[in-house]
């Protein structure tokens, strides 16, 4: 069911970004989207950065519904409905996290509730710039040991994400990684992973209509990601033709991803 | 124990069981149709597919109640008749049982964009007259009788394959759109499509859906369409296929009963999954036994008077 509730904070996280708090009473567990409703303009899945009473998203300015989302002040009415879709086992565990851009979005609440496990967290954070570094602070107090790379090397080491992956992974022992940003990035994380046999779990995003797969907007090969994602073992996803290559536009057609 | 036998036999297209998924639910890619089918679906109706591409209406597009319906307003998206034979390629070569979906706006575009989907190897065509929400489309073709007759004769001339036709709930006299169907050469009538309804947020006193008006899919619209399909038994020779709300096997043997050849399956994969015609597949052989019929078929209008079944293949 839809719910329309006001903005109770608002939260500006980089020049890009800011997160929206909401109160709403559903279970929701971390890995997990709402269809977020701007009233007048579109509804978009967003994941959930804060998964409690007090939900949250966080939203980065990409296109024109996005942009609007960054000016929506506190008491603006927004529509949810959700939780949908699969989350993060946040059972304890020795965790790497990557996140790239607002994909970082998605495994703070996962990296926050795998914390509180007992489990131990390593987070790599790829940002353009450091004032794009997102929820480093919040992942720092939660117990995380982080590691930053920016493309212009402001913090951090200079360059992408993946390049920091590839260190840790032969340095440290994990069970498994998280990771959330453009699927290139995503690839080339389940490629580094690949020859220690440690497990990666992607969250990936598709367009979406209806989130209770049903309408077929997200297909991605025999998976609909709003079902059966967002959050997928890489093993279900890594050989599709379509991961890291194509994606399907609003009319089903097959795009360049 | 004997089971009652539920294949059937639809306009020359042989089904293993009556229920085929309902054109735009999982109907955009090929693996979705196949994978409809491999869940236990004895067939697919594709995505009805336009001349060209067509991102359908902004979200929000669906207003989901409790299981009981949901409201839709997508706006017919699809791929386009260009891009959209690759998905069928898909379907037909796992050897899907597969009804290309086509809508237009007249005679002429709808016969154009038939021809095209037959052209993909199709068994037969679903001709989407009733969607109630595409302006300019489906309602303004479908509720008028002479131009369904049009439509429908238009493309029965332009293709070999069988033509089914849908109609639209929203009009006061759906037999006669049943008869000028049927006037026109289709093999089959297929109803309902979605009801037309709103949804208004009480706080932002506005409609839900980005489009405002929408249609009326799952459980409420059950009993409108075991009507539609009741009336339309009485009245006409062609075979029909029952869809709106249907969720268990019961439910099927109800539209059986009130005349449907066959059945489709739309909004049920929203609430229950894809397993849904998994479930449907396996309970309604033990339920036709159960109600005493040794076959579907034998249930086929088996409410009517006996005089009203007289005469018809069903
Ligand atoms: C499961 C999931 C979780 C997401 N979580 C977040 C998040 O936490 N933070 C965040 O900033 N963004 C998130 N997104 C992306 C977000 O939904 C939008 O795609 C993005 O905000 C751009 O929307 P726009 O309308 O501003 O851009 P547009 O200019 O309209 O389009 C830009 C891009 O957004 C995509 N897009 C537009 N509408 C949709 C839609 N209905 N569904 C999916 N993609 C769409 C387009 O395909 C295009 O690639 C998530 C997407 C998915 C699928
Ligand atoms: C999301 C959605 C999309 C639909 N798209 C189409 C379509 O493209 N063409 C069509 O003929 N019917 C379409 N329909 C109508 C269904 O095929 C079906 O006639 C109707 O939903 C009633 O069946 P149900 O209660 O089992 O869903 C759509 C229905 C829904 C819910
Ligand atoms: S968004 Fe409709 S099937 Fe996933």
């Amino acid at each position: 069911m839809r719910t329309v509730v006001p903005v109770v904070e608002r939260v500006v996280e980089t020049p890009s970004t800011i997160t929206l708090r909401f109160d709403d009473p559903r279970t929701a567990r971390p890995g997990q989207f709402v269809m977020l409703w701007i009233p007048g303009d579109d509804e978009l899945p967003m994941s959930l950065a804060y998964v409690g009473a007090r939900k949250g998203v966080t939203v980065k300015a990409m296109g024109s519904t996005s942009r609007h989302i960054l000016d929506i002040p506190v008491g603006a009415p927004v529509g949810i409905r959700g939780p949908y879709g699969t989350s993060f086992d946040v059972s304890p565990g020795r965790i790497l996290l990557v996140g790239g851009g607002s994909g970082t979005a998605v495994l703070a609440p996962a990296a926050e509730a795998a914390l509180a496990n007992g489990s131990t967290v390593t987070a790599a954070l790829g940002a353009t710039t450091r004032a794009e570094l997102l929820f480093e602070q919040r992942l720092r107090s939660a117990g995380a040991s982080i590691a930053i790379a920016t493309d212009d090397g402001s913090a951090g080491e200079r360059g992408y994400v993946t390049k920091l992956v590839e260190g840790l992974l032969a340095e440290n022992e994990f069970d498994v990684v998280w990771t959330c940003g453009p699927e290139v990035m995503m690839q080339k994380v389940i490629a580094a992973a690949r020859p220690k046999h440690v497990e990666v779990v992607c969250s990936v995003e598709r367009h979406m209509k209806c989130a209770l797969g049903m309408c077929d907007a997200c297909s991605l090969g025999p998976y609909h990601v709003c079902v059966d994602g967002p959050v997928f073992p890489a093993d279900r996803i890594a050989s599709l033709p379509e991961f890291g290559r194509s994606k399907r536009a609003p009319s089903g057609r097959s795009v360049p991803a | 124990m004997t089971v009652a036998a539920v294949e059937v036999e639809l306009a020359g297209i042989r089904l293993r069981n009556p229920f085929l998924l309902a054109s735009g639910i999982w109907g955009e890619s090929g693996e979705s149709l196949k994978g409809a089918f491999d869940a236990g679906a004895g067939g697919v109706i594709t995505k009805s597919i336009g001349a060209e591409p067509r991102d359908g209406y902004p979200n929000p597009t669906i207003e989901a109640y409790d299981t009981w319906g949901m409201l839709n307003a997508m706006g017919l998206p699809n791929p386009g008749i260009e891009e959209y034979p690759r998905e069928i390629a898909v379907a037909l070569s796992a050897g899907v049982p597969t009804i290309g979906s086509v809508f237009a706006g007249d005679a002429d575009s709808f016969a154009d964009v038939a021809k095209r989907m037959a052209a993909t190897g199709v068994l037969a065509l679903e001709l989407n007259l009733s969607c109630p929400h595409a302006k300019g489309l489906g309602s303004e073709v479908g509720s008028d009788p002479a131009e369904v007759e049009r439509v429908v004769r238009a493309v029965v001339c332009a293709v070999s394959v069988p033509v089914i036709a849908k109609i639209t709930p929203n009009t006061a006299d759906p037999v006669a759109l049943g008869l000028a169907a049927e006037r026109g050469g289709a093999a089959a009538i297929s109803a309902i499509n979605t009801l037309r309804a709103l949804a208004i947020d009480l706080t932002l006193r506005r409609p839900v859906l980005a489009h405002g008006l929408g249609g009326l899919s799952g459980a409420a619209i059950k009993p409108v369409g075991v009507a539609i399909v009741w009336q339309l038994y009485e009245a006409l020779r062609i075979p029909i296929v029952g869809v709106g709300g249907i969720r268990t096997a019961d439910d099927a043997i109800e539209y059986a009963l009130a005349g449907a050849r066959a059945v489709e399956v739309g909004t049920a994969v929203a609430f229950g999954g894809i397993g849904v015609f998994g479930r449907l597949a396996s309970e309604l052989p033990l339920r036709l036994d159960a109600l005493g019929f040794s076959s579907w078929a034998a249930a086929v209008g088996a409410a009517h008077p006996r005089s009203a079944s007289a005469g018809r293949t069903a």
